[in-house]
């Protein structure tokens, strides 16, 4: 597993930088160029989104900066507390699919980033109970995962980034597959974390309601190779709750990204 | 967050099954009936002498009065098979995880692997007797026809884990050990398990070919050896006795070996799930 290079001097702490990305492209071995190249900041703290048409390297950019894959070219800088002991620890990820061990319980789903760090298990399982809580799933907490619904599996998956308090959470189209009334709950529910716990999160979706809904900074990619099409700035007034959802400030935003968004629509002979 | 209320744990259907059951088990119970009484009546209207067909009667009472020798025969084919079984599970999970750790070892090997299989073991079975002690060659002859199910299954197995949960091992910086204990092997085990339900019965099948091919050359007396015995004395009730009691520890080879899977899978695997609930 490629190391992300950790940012180091005054560009760390100083600036605030959370994730900096510097010319980076990547080039599957199939020859196919899906990323970049790409130049990309996000500060400590900060809600970031990337939309973009599918295909258009905003997942493989999540991949990059959480050290699943290794950039073709360019640096990928991730900061650091100094306390880590572990590089993992850092980032908490988010997938598409729940990507839940079938044959283990929600508690132990959440419990395997620690497992794996050897942390006690007293401390282990304080922080588990307090993760499978913050997700509103206490009573949930010895059930497998075929007893929950799909939007409870994602909860289940967001609960396990979280146990290891990361300082970024990368979240990859995590609720593309829920219905939109499930959709609504778990983007209430991400904001009020986000919130409380200030993590720094990079979002992907393909949707516009949710990035605007979301985020603080919207990054439109454009199609392949992805690259940073327009980036919005979502000054929206805080907190936003389901008021936000129907006003006429959240869809000033929805539109200004739509029309950000159309130079990058497929062509319809790709369709 | 914690006020929110996610739909409760979706109602559990439970169609007829009961009824599909009894179903299931009866018919063929009936067939079994309706062909033991068409065999007897075979017997019986074409007065046919038990040295060329015995009814099941006879089988049955041969069954009885050949316990002793029968019975001491059983257990030793048992006894093989379940040699060659351990043998056969343990070498072929331990083959897959060797395999699953280095490519090297499994480019090196797996074509070997293949080769055994495909030789057929009624022909080598007379070379290992020939360089082996009688039971040892027995055993391995079990064990050569049970490993391989095993080895593939497992190897398939340790192959399938989802790809984002080994990205997440990785992310979190798992070992080997911990990648392998924690995912690889619990996702592998419906996989391992039914290439155990596989190799059970292969191994009954290798032992009986073993024992076949040591025939009147070896001291074993194993079932098949009785059968090949009783050929030769034209006591055929005594073969079909015989050849009975190896069906029947088949079955329940096969039997013992679902329930384990069954119960180990329960829990949480498609396969298993769907029977419960």
């Amino acid at each position: 597993m490629a190391e992300p290079a950790a940012l180091s001097g005054p560009e760390a702490g100083v600036a605030g930088l959370a994730v900096r990305l510097r010319g980076v492209t990547k080039v599957y071995d199939s020859g196919v160029a899906a990323l970049g190249p790409l130049d990309l900041e996000v500060r400590q703290g900060e809600f970031v989104s990337l939309l973009g048409p599918s295909g258009c390297g905003k997942s493989t950019a999540l991949r990059l900066i959480a050290g699943l894959n290794a950039p073709t070219s360019g640096t990928v800088g991730v900061a650091r507390r100094g306390d880590r002991a572990r590089a993992g620890h850092a980032i908490g990820f988010v997938f598409q699919e729940p990507t839940l061990m079938p044959w283990t319980t929600v508690r132990e789903n959440v419990r395997l980033p620690l497992r794996l760090s050897g942390t006690p298990p007293r401390e282990a399982n304080a922080r588990v109970d307090e993760a499978v809580a913050q997700v509103g799933l206490s009573e949930f907490a010895r059930a497998l995962p075929r007893e929950l619904s799909g939007g409870m599996k994602m909860r289940v998956s967001l609960a396990r980034a979280l146990v290891t308090d990361p300082d970024i959470l990368l979240m990859d189209e995590p609720f593309a597959a829920l219905d939109e009334i499930t959709r609504f709950r778990l983007n209430n529910d991400l904001l009020s974390l986000w919130r409380n716990l200030r993590k720094t999160v990079i979002f992907v979706t393909h949707s516009v309601f949710e990035s605007v809904f979301l985020s603080q900074r919207v990054i439109v990619m454009t199609a392949r190779p992805g690259r940073i099409g327009a980036e919005i700035a979502i000054d929206a007034t805080e907190p936003r709750g389901e008021d936000f959802r129907t006003s006429t400030e959240y869809a000033g935003f929805c539109r200004r990204v739509s029309q950000a968004l159309a130079p990058s629509y497929p062509r319809q002979t790709d369709l | 967050m914690s006020s929110l209320q996610e739909p409760s744990i979706a109602e559990q259907v439970v169609p007829d099954r009961g009824r599909l059951g009894a179903v299931r088990i009866l018919l063929p119970v009936v067939v079994l009936a309706a062909a033991i009484a068409a065999w007897s009546l075979v017997v019986r209207i074409n007065h046919i002498p038990p040295y060329v067909l015995p009814g099941p009667g006879a089988v049955f009472r041969t069954l009885i009065s050949d316990w002793p020798i029968l019975s001491r025969s059983l257990e030793i084919t048992l006894q093989t098979t379940v040699e060659g079984f351990a043998a056969a599970a343990v070498g072929g999970i331990a083959l897959a995880l060797l395999f699953n750790q280095s490519k090297w070892v499994e480019y090196s090997l797996f074509p070997y692997a293949v080769i055994l299989q495909v030789t057929p073991v009624i022909a080598i079975a007379p070379l290992l007797l020939i360089y082996l002690p009688q039971q040892t060659a027995v055993i391995a002859c079990a064990w050569i026809v049970g490993f391989f199910p095993v080895l593939s299954n497992t190897t398939l197995g340790l192959n399938s884990v989802d790809r984002n949960l080994a990205g997440l091992f990785r992310l979190y910086g798992a070992s080997r050990i911990q990648t392998l204990r924690f995912l690889k092997l619990p996702a592998a085990l419906p996989y391992i398990l039914g290439g155990l339900r596989i190799a059970g019965g292969l191994s009954l099948i290798g032992a009986v070919v073993a024992e076949i091919a040591a025939g009147s050359a070896g001291a074993g007396s194993g079932l098949a050896y009785r059968i090949a015995e009783s050929g030769y004395r034209l006591n055929i009730p005594r073969m079909f006795a015989a050849l009975l009691l190896l069906s029947v520890a088949g079955i329940v080879i096969y039997g013992l070996l679902a329930l384990t899977s069954h119960l180990a899978l329960r829990r949480w695997h498609e396969s298993a799930v769907g029977k419960e609930n």
